[in-house]
Parts: C-alpha cells; sequence; structure tokens
C-alpha cells in the first residue's frame, strides 16, 4: 500500500492543526484580547484555501486522485465545495463576532466547535468509504449539537440541542442501519468496490434497496427534507442566531456532497429506485416548506422553513441522475448557503445591544433608517424567490431544467407554482421594510468588516447572477457535464 | 457442532432478556447490572466468533469503565426514573403496533429462502494456531483505516470540548488550589521565627 498521497489530505491536516492550537493559544488570552482568535481563525481559513488549490494531483485525464486505501478521494467537486465553505465560514465569523461580543458570549469555544465542524464537512466532502462519510457526519453533528446549546444560559437553546440530540441520533442510526445492508449485501465499505459489486448483483436485489431506503432516510434527516424536517425549525429557532447561521450554511455543502456519495458513485445504478423515493421528498419539501414559511412571525423560522424548501430543490437536481442535474444541484447548494449567510448576517445586523431581532416585525421600515442595508436584504430576498437576474433565478431555473430534461414534467410544474407561492413571503419582508412605518428609530451601528462583507455578500446575490456563467461551467465541469 | 449452536442461542437469549430487562426494571441500578450482562453475553458470542481481542476489549472497556462510571453516577446522584417512565403506558400499544408493522414489513422485504442461512454466510475456518487477533485488528487499524482512526480520535476530542465547554461555569467566589504557587512556596512566606526573651516561670 502507499502512504505518499497522503498528503492529499493536506487542507484536512492543516484545518486540524489550526483547530487545535485555536485550542490552545486561548489558554493563554486574557479576555480582551480574544481578537487574536478571531484573526487566528480567519488566517486557518485563508490558507486552508491555497492548500486546497494548490492540490496538484489532477493531470492529462486523471480527474480525481484516492488517498487513505481509497477511503479519502479528492476531485473538483470535492476542491469547490470546500473552497465555498472556507468563504462561508469567514463569512460566518465576521458576523457571529460582533454578534457574540454584544452578547458577551464571545468565546474560543464558537471558534473551536465550527473549525471542527469545517474538518467534518471537508472529510465528508471528500470521503469515498462508508466509515468517513460516518465519522466526518458524526463531527459535524458532535460539533453542531454544542454550539447549538452555546448559550448555556438559554432555555430555547438547551431545548433545541436536545431534539438535534435526539433526532440527530436517530437519523445517524437509520443510516448505519442502511450501511449495515449495504455492506452485508455487497461485502465492501469501499464506494468504488460498492458499485462494483452492485452492478455485479444486479440493482433488483431486495436487500440493497432495503439499505438504501434506509440511507435515504438518514441522508434526508440530515439535509432536513419532508417528513424528516421537525427539528429544522425548533432548532434554526432555538440556537443562537450565529449558530443558526452556521449550520444552515456549511454543512449543507457536506450533505450535498454526501448525497451524490452515496448515491452517484456508490448506488448509481440503483438510480431507478432513489429517483423515485428523493421525489417524493423533493415534492413534499418544495409544498410544505413553502406553505408553512409564509404562516410564520419569527424570521428565524420563516428562514427555517425557507431552507426546507431550498434543499427540496437541490434533490431536485440530483434525482433525474443527469450530469447537468448534479451540477445544477451543486450550483444551487452552493448560491443556497451564500444566501442563507447574508439573510441571517442581516438578522444579526439588526439585533441590538443583546435582543435578537427574532420578529419580522423589525424589519418594518429599514428603508428609512438604513437604506443600503434595506437594498442588500431587499437583494438576498429577491434572489431566495427566485426573481430573474439574481443569482437564486438561475440556481431554480437550471434545476427545473434538469427535471424537465429528464422528462419530469409535473415534477417542474410544481416546482414553478410553489416558487411563485414562496415568492409571497419573500416579499413580504421586502414590503416591510420599504412601505411600513419603523418601529424604532434607533440608527443601525456595526463594525466596518461587518459593514464591508455583508454589502458583498449582498452584492453577490446580483453580481453571480449576472456573471453566473463561470461558476455554473465549473460546477458543470465537476460532473463531466 | 450442536455444542456451538446451544452455546449461541443460550447466549443471544440472555443477552436479549438482559437487553429487555434494562428498559423495564424500575431501579436503575438494576437496569445498569442488566447492561452489563448484556455486554457479558455479546462478549461470549463474539468469543464463539474467535474474535478474543475486540471481546475482552468489550469487557474491559464497557464493563470495567463506561458501566462502573455509570452505576457510581446512578448511585450518588439518586435519579428519580419515575417521570422518565410517564406516558410509558399510554405510548406503549402504539408503539408495540409499529414496532410489529416494522418487523412484519422487514420479514417480507428480506424474507427469501436462503438469503440468511449457513450456505449463504458459511461458518468461516478456524484460525491456525498461534493466530494474533490483537495483532490483525491492529495492522487494519493502523493501514487501511488510519483516516478513520484518527477522525474517531478527533470525534472524541469534539465530544471532550463540548462537554468542557457547555459545563465548565467559573464561579467568582470559589477557593480554588494554584499547585504550582503551591510548589514554590519559600519558607519565609509560611514560617516566622521571632526572637523573644524568655519568659519568666509563672505561678511559682
Amino acid at each position: 500500500m502507499n502512504n505518499s498521497n497522503m498528503l492529499l489530505a493536506a487542507p484536512e491536516f492543516w484545518v486540524l492543526s489550526m483547530a487545535c492550537v485555536i485550542l490552545v493559544v486561548d489558554l493563554f488570552l486574557r479576555e480582551e484580547r480574544r481578537g487574536i482568535i478571531h484573526l487566528l481563525a480567519i488566517i486557518t481559513l485563508i490558507f486552508a484555501a491555497i492548500i486546497t488549490m494548490r492540490g496538484d494531483y489532477a493531470s492529462e485525464g486523471v480527474r480525481s486522485a484516492l488517498a487513505f486505501n481509497g477511503s479519502f478521494i479528492r476531485d473538483q467537486m470535492g476542491d469547490m465545495l470546500k473552497l465555498f465553505s472556507y468563504l462561508v465560514l469567514a463569512i460566518v465569523y465576521i458576523y457571529s463576532k460582533f454578534h457574540l461580543r454584544q452578547f458577551r458570549m464571545f468565546r474560543a469555544d464558537f471558534y473551536t466547535l465550527s473549525l471542527f465542524a469545517l474538518l467534518g464537512v471537508m472529510l465528508l466532502i471528500s470521503a469515498n468509504n462508508l466509515v468517513t462519510i460516518y465519522l466526518g457526519l458524526e463531527l459535524i453533528s458532535l460539533s453542531s449539537y454544542a454550539l447549538v446549546a452555546f448559550d448555556r444560559d438559554s432555555r430555547t437553546g438547551s431545548e433545541a440541542a436536545m431534539k438535534y440530540f435526539v433526532l440527530g441520533s436517530m437519523a445517524s442510526g437509520m443510516l448505519l442501519y442502511g450501511m449495515s445492508m449495504i455492506y452485508g449485501a455487497t461485502g465492501s465499505l469501499d464506494l468504488y468496490a460498492i458499485s462494483a459489486a452492485v452492478a455485479n448483483i444486479g440493482s433488483d436485489d431486495p436487500m440493497l434497496v432495503f439499505g438504501l431506503v434506509f440511507l435515504v432516510v438518514g441522508l434526508a434527516f440530515k439535509l432536513g427534507v419532508v417528513p424528516f424536517h421537525m427539528w429544522i425549525p425548533d432548532v434554526y429557532h432555538g440556537a443562537p442566531v450565529p449558530t443558526t447561521l452556521f449550520i444552515s450554511s456549511v454543512p449543507k455543502m457536506a450533505a450535498f456532497a454526501m448525497a451524490i456519495r452515496l448515491l452517484q458513485t456508490g448506488l448509481g445504478d440503483l438510480q431507478g429506485d432513489w429517483s423515485q423515493m428523493l421525489s417524493v421528498l423533493a415534492v413534499l419539501s418544495i409544498v410544505l416548506g413553502n406553505l408553512a414559511a409564509i404562516a410564520q412571525t419569527n424570521i428565524k423560522r420563516m428562514l427555517a422553513y425557507s431552507t426546507i424548501s431550498h434543499m427540496g430543490f437541490v434533490l431536485m437536481g440530483l434525482l433525474p441522475g443527469s450530469a447537468t442535474g448534479y451540477g445544477a444541484g451543486m450550483f444551487y447548494v452552493i448560491v443556497y448557503s451564500l444566501m442563507s449567510a447574508a439573510a441571517f448576517g442581516m438578522v444579526i445586523l439588526l439585533s441590538a445591544r443583546g435582543v435578537e431581532a427574532e420578529k419580522l416585525d423589525d424589519f418594518k421600515g429599514l428603508n428609512q433608517r438604513n437604506s443600503w442595508y434595506a437594498a442588500v436584504m431587499a437583494m438576498v430576498m429577491f434572489s431566495m424567490a427566485g426573481v430573474p437576474v439574481f443569482v437564486g433565478f438561475f440556481a431554480k431555473w437550471l434545476v427545473i431544467k434538469a427535471a424537465l430534461d429528464a422528462g419530469l414534467v409535473w415534477l417542474a410544474i410544481i416546482a414553478v407554482v410553489f416558487s411563485v407561492v414562496g415568492a409571497f413571503y419573500y416579499i413580504r419582508v421586502v414590503k416591510l421594510m420599504y412601505f411600513d412605518e419603523p418601529v424604532t428609530e434607533s440608527p443601525i451601528e456595526v463594525p466596518v468588516d461587518f459593514r464591508t462583507v455583508i454589502s458583498l455578500n449582498g452584492a453577490m446575490m446580483l453580481g453571480l447572477g449576472i456573471f453566473s456563467s463561470s461558476l455554473i461551467a465549473v460546477c458543470m465541469s465537476s460532473f463531466g457535464a | 457442532m450442536p455444542i456451538y449452536e446451544i452455546v449461541f442461542y443460550f447466549f443471544s437469549l440472555v443477552m436479549l432478556g438482559a437487553a429487555l430487562m434494562v428498559i423495564t426494571v424500575r431501579n436503575p441500578v438494576y437496569a445498569a447490572l442488566s447492561l452489563v450482562l448484556a455486554f457479558f453475553s455479546a462478549s461470549a458470542i463474539w468469543l464463539l466468533l474467535e474474535v478474543e481481542f475486540l471481546a475482552i476489549i468489550l469487557i474491559l472497556v464497557y464493563v470495567g469503565a463506561v458501566m462502573v462510571l455509570f452505576l457510581f453516577v446512578v448511585m450518588m446522584l439518586d435519579i428519580n426514573l419515575e417521570p422518565l417512565k410517564e406516558g410509558f403506558m399510554r405510548y406503549l400499544p402504539a408503539g408495540v403496533v409499529v414496532a410489529l408493522l416494522m418487523a412484519t414489513e422487514f420479514m417480507l422485504v428480506l424474507w427469501t429462502k436462503g438469503r440468511f442461512d449457513t450456505q449463504a454466510f458459511p461458518v468461516p475456518a478456524p484460525n491456525p494456531d498461534g493466530y494474533s487477533n490483537t495483532k490483525a485488528v491492529g495492522e487494519l487499524l493502523y493501514t487501511n483505516y488510519l483516516l478513520a482512526f484518527e477522525v474517531a480520535g478527533v470525534v472524541l476530542l469534539v465530544a471532550i470540548i463540548a462537554a468542557v465547554a457547555l459545563t465548565l461555569r467559573q464561579r467568582s467566589g470559589s477557593r480554588r488550589q494554584n499547585p504550582a504557587m503551591q510548589v514554590r512556596v519559600r519558607r519565609e512566606e509560611r514560617v516566622r521565627l521571632v526572637q523573644m526573651d524568655s519568659e519568666p516561670r509563672q505561678g511559682s
């Protein structure tokens, strides 16, 4: 066996070492110098991006490379998703610092736990083996449970963490059960070997399909799609906003990669089976997510239901089993992470003096208080609703096109109808900002780094929309489309 | 090889019974002890499969460390488990129905003749003399599954960090010892020698 390719995992090694360094450095820092932790975390992400980009494993005709006896894979999809994970996490850190300071929760634990979660995300993205997939997932989940309970004095936070923990463990159990069935049927943990074995024994083996059902259930839990979505609104609502910001953005990319690895790489021959399961999940999520979001008065809950519907769209990209569909799903999940970061960033922006701006009413008259922030929020909302020119439109369009190409006209119709329904509650936020009287007149004061990043984040909605072709091309070429 | 099967079924039945006890007995100490019994039976079944290392580890780690700790907690904290069992009887019928339904469905899907019998999964050949189970596990763990092994370590580290982050509270009035200060203490800081004249004898 050859271990010289261990360096393929250099970004993972770097993130792991830096998480440990930050853990130790914090012990020697006085309270008022905690800013160093923030700086170190950002530096970690920047260098992780550099290391990831410098990975020169690909050569003529070779598009991926394996390490650790086939349990770790580097390919273009993985690298892209990792790079966007770093970017989104950096945005999360900048938004969170302001919030954590304001709420007197600025502790290094937030940074170490989220860096460990990032490590889990990276491992899950690069996993090529059922064991690695499970361990990466557990690393993300464990860190997220702790992050949800991060505000120790908050009752809702602890309750949310408990719910998340119990349901998350159940989902892990389901996933493991499915994995054990797949292992029993194919006799291997390696995804390539599983794929070969499936081709050998045929795709109508009941044990394989049985295992697949549980895999899809576990996957659906982690993505948070109907009917396995119960935890999402409560957790998003109960957790402190920085945590919500984190768990709603970065781990979604990992969940997408996990779906690709398990369903496409491992069980690609069972596409006929999982495509049906995913289409049920996708339809239910798009319908229920959009309808339930209308009834919410709490912005965090509203965004939680909107997440559910967005994940339905991601599944819609996956289910035709075509390269363009996978590419569309990948583009969607990246765009969604950026939109979600910006939306929760706005919630943080409006939270002032220890009171979280949870209510939709807190957005009333934002235009009169600060027209630029109102414009940013409007761009984010338009993008989420899928208004043309904004990037969210292209994401939805590609996914729907992939479904149409596969002949799933009914699915495309449902998706279009319910994105119109969904547009109602996104545009309601815009209406509140522009046509209602403000509740308070207090000015919005945020540090300069926050202001810059949220402006850039908002501008991305428009910029990525106008110049979307290159990102789409990269996503598509990741799957050879 | 009937003796092999008798032993297998005996320990399997004990394990199932013990597992049922864990969730049904009222006294938490009995529940913990039943769990110990379940672990012992599982370990015996592993011994039947000739995986001695894992069997011993199960006893050492789970029975020796985890369950003892658990018993300590149960005994010291005097947890009243009654509230946890509230509604158990109320949910029992629905739970049983769902469980039975699931079990029948599993059976219907998976049960085809010969799928799980010894033809499909033959008894593995016995290990040769002098075969080291520990070495085999170690070799796999540090080569093929190196990444998984390391990541499992990281998962444990995260568990520690999370536990500390969620429970450690620094109270302002606590009187903690500082070992470094204690070691560095000098005689002059603790003992003061006072020169004084001897007092005249009293009461004489």
